[in-house]
C-alpha cells in the first residue's frame, strides 16, 4: 500500500449555526487522484479551504504528510490550490503569476525562468510568458492556474470544479490532459466536481458528499456498482429507487416481493428476515424489456421520449409505481399505453442500506 | 443599425445640457481667467487692456515662490498624515460586515451635514488656549499650562487632515471594496505571509484608490486657504490666502488669475502623472 499522504481525522466545521462539515474522515494515499462529489452547498469547498488551511475545523485533526498541520498556516502547508474562479493576479504578466511562489521560495532567476518554460509547456502555452492574464480565454486561464500551483511541486493538488466554467468539448479535452498531467507528476489530487461522468472518468476514489458527511467513499465502479445509499444511487448514474419486501434470503440470494411479482438480489453477505421493508436500485439502462431469464413484471408504458443520444421510457407497474428505462437509439417499438413485461436481472439490483 | 444610430442619437441630445452647463460654467469662467491673467491692474479697479507677462514674472519673486514652496509643503504633509490614518481605515471598513460597512459610511457622512467652516470653528474651540484640549490634558496632569496650540502649524495640520480625511478613507475603501479577495488567499497559498501578501495583492490592487486618494487630499489642500487662515492665524501663507487677499485687499485681479493659472498647471501635472502611474482615466472614488 502506498503511503499516507493526508489524513483527515473527524473535522468539523460550523458557519455561525449551521454545522456545514459533521465529523469527516478520510485517508488520502499518495499519487492518488480522489474526487469529491456532492451537490450544491454539501461543503466540498470547505473541506479544501480546511486542507489548504484558508479555513480553520473547529475540531479535528489535519495531518498531511505525517505533521498535524491543522493550526498552521496556509503558507506553511505543502499544497496548492487551483481556485473555482482561477484568482490569477491580474496585474502580474502569466510569467509573474506562475513564477510568485518561487520567489517566495528564493528559488534562483535563472531557475525560475526555465521551471516557468517547463511548465508552460506542460500545460500547453509555450510562448504565453509575457502575456496579461486578464488577455486570456477562459481554458486559457485554467491552464495558467494549474501551473501556477505544479510549479511549486505541491505534495497535494486541490482543484475546486477547476473544468466548471469550460464549454462541454473543452471539458473533456481538459479532463483527458489533467489525468495525464497527474500521472505524469504523481503529485497527490483532490478534486471537486459537480459533474458525476467527470467523477468517474477520472478518478482513483470518488467521495460522495451529502450534507457535510461522506456518505460513501470508493472506486468509481464501487459507487455505481454497488451505491450504498440511495442518495449514491440516485446521485451517480440515473437509477431507479424501489421498495420490496423480502420472502426469503437463502444463501446468496435474496428473494423479494415487488409490484406483484418478484425479484431477486445478490444478498453479499448480509441476511435479511422474513417480512423487512427492503430499499434497492437498479440502473435505467439495465431494465430489461425483452428474452426475460428472470420473473416479469406486468407493466404500461406511459411515456416514451428522446433526450441526449438516449431513449427514455417511462413504465407504470402495479400500485402506481413508475420505473424508468433507458437505451440507446430510438428504435423501440413500445407505444404508450401498451402492456408489456419488464424484468430486473438478479445482479444488477442493489439492495441499499436503510436510511436512519 | 438604424435603432443603434438612433439611439446614439438620443444619448447625445441628453447630453446637450450638460456640455452646455460645463462649457457655461467650468470652461468660460477658466479661459476668462486665462485671459485675465496676462492684462494689466487698472489702477483702482478692475484691469486695463494691456497684454502683459508681468503677472508671471512676479509670480518668480522669492515672497511668492516661498508661498508656493510653503503649500505644497503642507500640502505633502497633510497629505502624507491622511495617507497613513486613511489607508488603514479605509481598508478596514471594505473587511466589516454590510451592517457595520452602512453605518461606518454614515458616520462618515455626518460631519457633511454641516458647513465645513462652521466645524472648524468647532477646532477653534477646542485648540485655544485653556480650550478643550488644555482643560483635558491639564485635568489629566499631563501637561501644567495652556499648550497655546491654535494659531500653531500643528493645528493647521490637524484642521487639513481632519477636513481631507473622508475623501481618503472613501476612495480607498471603494477600491478594496472592489477587490477580488481570493487573490491574497491565493497568495496565501503560494507562499506569502500575510505582510507580503498585502504588500504584492493587496496594496497593488487598491493602488488606484489610494493614488486617486492622494490627489483629493493634496489638490485641495493647496488651495484651502481658510483652513489656514482660521486655525493658523497670520503665520502660515498659503496660495489660496495670497489669491484671496490680491482679490480682496489687493484689488490685482491679473495676478490673482496668474496664480490661479499656475495652481491649475501644477494639479493638472499631478492628475496626468496619476494617469500614467495607473493606466487608466478613471479615478476611484470620483465617479
Ligand atoms: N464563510 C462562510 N460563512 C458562512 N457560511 C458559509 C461560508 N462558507 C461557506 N458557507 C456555507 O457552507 C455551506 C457549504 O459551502 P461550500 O462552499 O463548502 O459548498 P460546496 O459543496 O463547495 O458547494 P458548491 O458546489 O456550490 O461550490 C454552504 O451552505 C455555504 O452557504
Ligand atoms: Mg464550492
Amino acid at each position: 500500500m502506498r503511503e499516507v499522504i493526508l489524513d483527515l481525522q473527524d473535522i468539523k466545521k460550523s458557519f455561525g449555526k449551521n454545522e456545514i462539515l459533521k465529523g469527516l474522515n478520510l485517508k488520502v494515499h499518495e499519487g492518488e487522484f480522489l474526487t469529491f462529489l456532492g451537490a450544491s452547498g454539501c461543503g466540498k469547498t470547505t473541506t479544501l479551504r480546511i486542507i489548504a488551511g484558508l479555513e480553520m475545523p473547529d475540531s479535528g485533526q489535519v495531518i498531511l504528510n505525517g505533521v498535524d498541520v491543522t493550526k498552521k498556516e496556509p503558507n506553511e502547508r505543502d499544497v496548492n490550490t487551483v481556485f473555482q474562479n482561477y484568482a490569477l493576479f491580474p496585474h502580474m504578466s502569466v510569467e509573474d503569476n506562475i513564477a510568485y511562489g518561487l520567489k517566495l521560495k528564493k528559488v534562483a532567476k535563472n531557475e525560475i525562468k526555465k521551471r516557468v518554460k517547463e511548465v508552460l509547456s506542460l500545460v500547453q502555452l509555450e510562448g504565453y510568458e509575457k502575456r496579461r492574464t486578464t488577455e486570456l480565454s477562459g481554458g486559457q486561464k485554467q491552464r495558467v492556474a494549474i501551473a501556477r500551483a505544479v510549479v511549486n511541486n505541491p505534495k497535494i493538488l486541490l482543484l475546486d470544479e477547476p473544468l466548471g466554467a469550460l464549454d462541454a468539448k473543452l471539458r473533456h479535452q481538459m479532463q483527458l490532459e489533467l489525468k495525464k498531467l497527474q500521472k505524469s507528476l504523481g503529485i497527490t489530487f483532490l478534486y471537486i466536481t459537480h459533474d458525476q461522468e467527470e467523477a468517474i472518468n477520472m478518478s482513483d476514489r470518488i467521495v460522495v458528499m451529502k450534507e457535510g458527511q461522506f456518505e460513501q467513499i470508493g472506486t468509481p465502479d464501487e459507487i455505481y456498482n454497488e451505491p450504498k445509499t440511495s442518495y449514491v444511487a440516485a446521485f451517480v448514474g440515473d437509477s431507479n429507487i424501489l421498495t420490496g419486501t423480502v420472502k426469503e434470503c437463502a444463501e446468496d440470494k435474496v428473494v423479494m416481493e415487488f409490484a406483484g411479482g418478484t425479484v431477486m438480489a445478490q444478498a453479499k453477505g448480509k441476511s435479511y428476515k422474513e417480512g423487512e421493508q427492503v430499499v434497492f436500485s437498479i440502473r435505467r439502462e439495465n431494465i430489461k424489456l425483452e428474452d426475460h431469464k428472470d420473473m416479469p413484471i406486468k407493466a404500461v408504458v406511459k411515456e416514451k421520449s428522446f433526450a441526449g443520444g438516449m431513449l427514455r421510457i417511462v413504465f407504470l407497474v402495479s400500485d402506481n409505481i413508475e420505473i424508468v428505462a433507458s437505451r440507446q437509439g430510438i428504435n423501440y417499438n413500445l407505444v404508450p399505453g401498451e402492456e408489456t413485461e419488464i424484468s430486473f436481472a438478479s445482479e444488477h439490483v442493489v439492495i441499499l442500506n436503510q436510511e436512519m | 443599425m438604424t435603432m443603434k444610430k438612433r439611439k446614439n442619437k438620443s444619448i447625445y441630445l441628453m447630453l446637450v445640457p450638460i456640455y452646455a452647463f460645463t462649457i457655461i460654467f467650468v470652461l468660460f469662467p477658466i479661459l476668462y481667467m486665462i485671459l485675465l491673467s496676462f492684462l494689466s491692474k487698472a489702477e483702482v479697479w478692475g484691469v486695463v487692456k494691456e497684454v502683459t507677462l508681468d503677472n508671471y514674472k512676479k509670480i518668480t519673486e522669492p515672497l511668492y515662490i516661498k508661498t508656493f514652496l510653503d503649500s505644497i509643503k503642507l500640502a505633502a504633509i497633510s497629505t502624507g498624515f491622511v495617507v497613513l490614518l486613511g489607508y488603514p481605515f479605509g481598508y478596514f471598513m471594505a473587511k466589516l460586515s454590510k451592517k457595520w460597512k452602512r453605518r461606518m459610511m454614515e458616520l462618515i457622512m455626518v460631519p457633511f451635514w454641516t458647513s465645513g467652516l462652521m466645524r472648524l470653528y468647532g477646532w477653534i474651540i477646542v485648540f485655544r488656549s485653556n480650550g478643550t484640549l488644555d482643560q483635558i490634558l491639564m485635568g489629566l496632569h499631563i501637561t501644567k499650562s495652556p499648550l497655546k496650540l491654535l494659531y500653531s502649524y500643528e493645528a493647521v495640520v490637524v484642521g487639513m487632515i481632519y477636513a481631507l480625511m473622508p475623501f481618503m478613507v472613501l476612495s480607498v475603501y471603494s477600491s478594496a471594496e472592489k477587490m477580488d479577495w481570493t487573490l491574497v488567499e491565493a497568495a496565501r497559498d503560494l507562499g506569502a505571509t500575510k505582510f507580503k501578501a498585502f504588500i504584492t495583492i493587496t496594496l497593488k490592487q487598491t493602488m488606484p484608490g489610494l493614488l486617486s486618494g492622494v490627489i483629493l487630499t493634496f489638490v485641495p489642500s493647496m488651495g484651502m486657504f481658510f483652513v489656514a487662515d482660521l486655525l493658523g492665524g497670520n503665520k502660515i501663507v498659503l496660495v489660496g490666502s495670497v489669491i484671496q487677499e490680491q482679490l480682496t485687499k489687493g484689488r490685482n485681479l491679473p495676478f490673482a488669475a496668474a496664480m490661479s493659472v499656475v495652481l491649475m498647471l501644477l494639479t493638472t501635472m499631478l492628475i496626468s502623472l496619476y494617469k500614467r502611474v495607473t493606466g487608466s482615466g478613471e479615478m476611484e472614488g470620483l465617479v
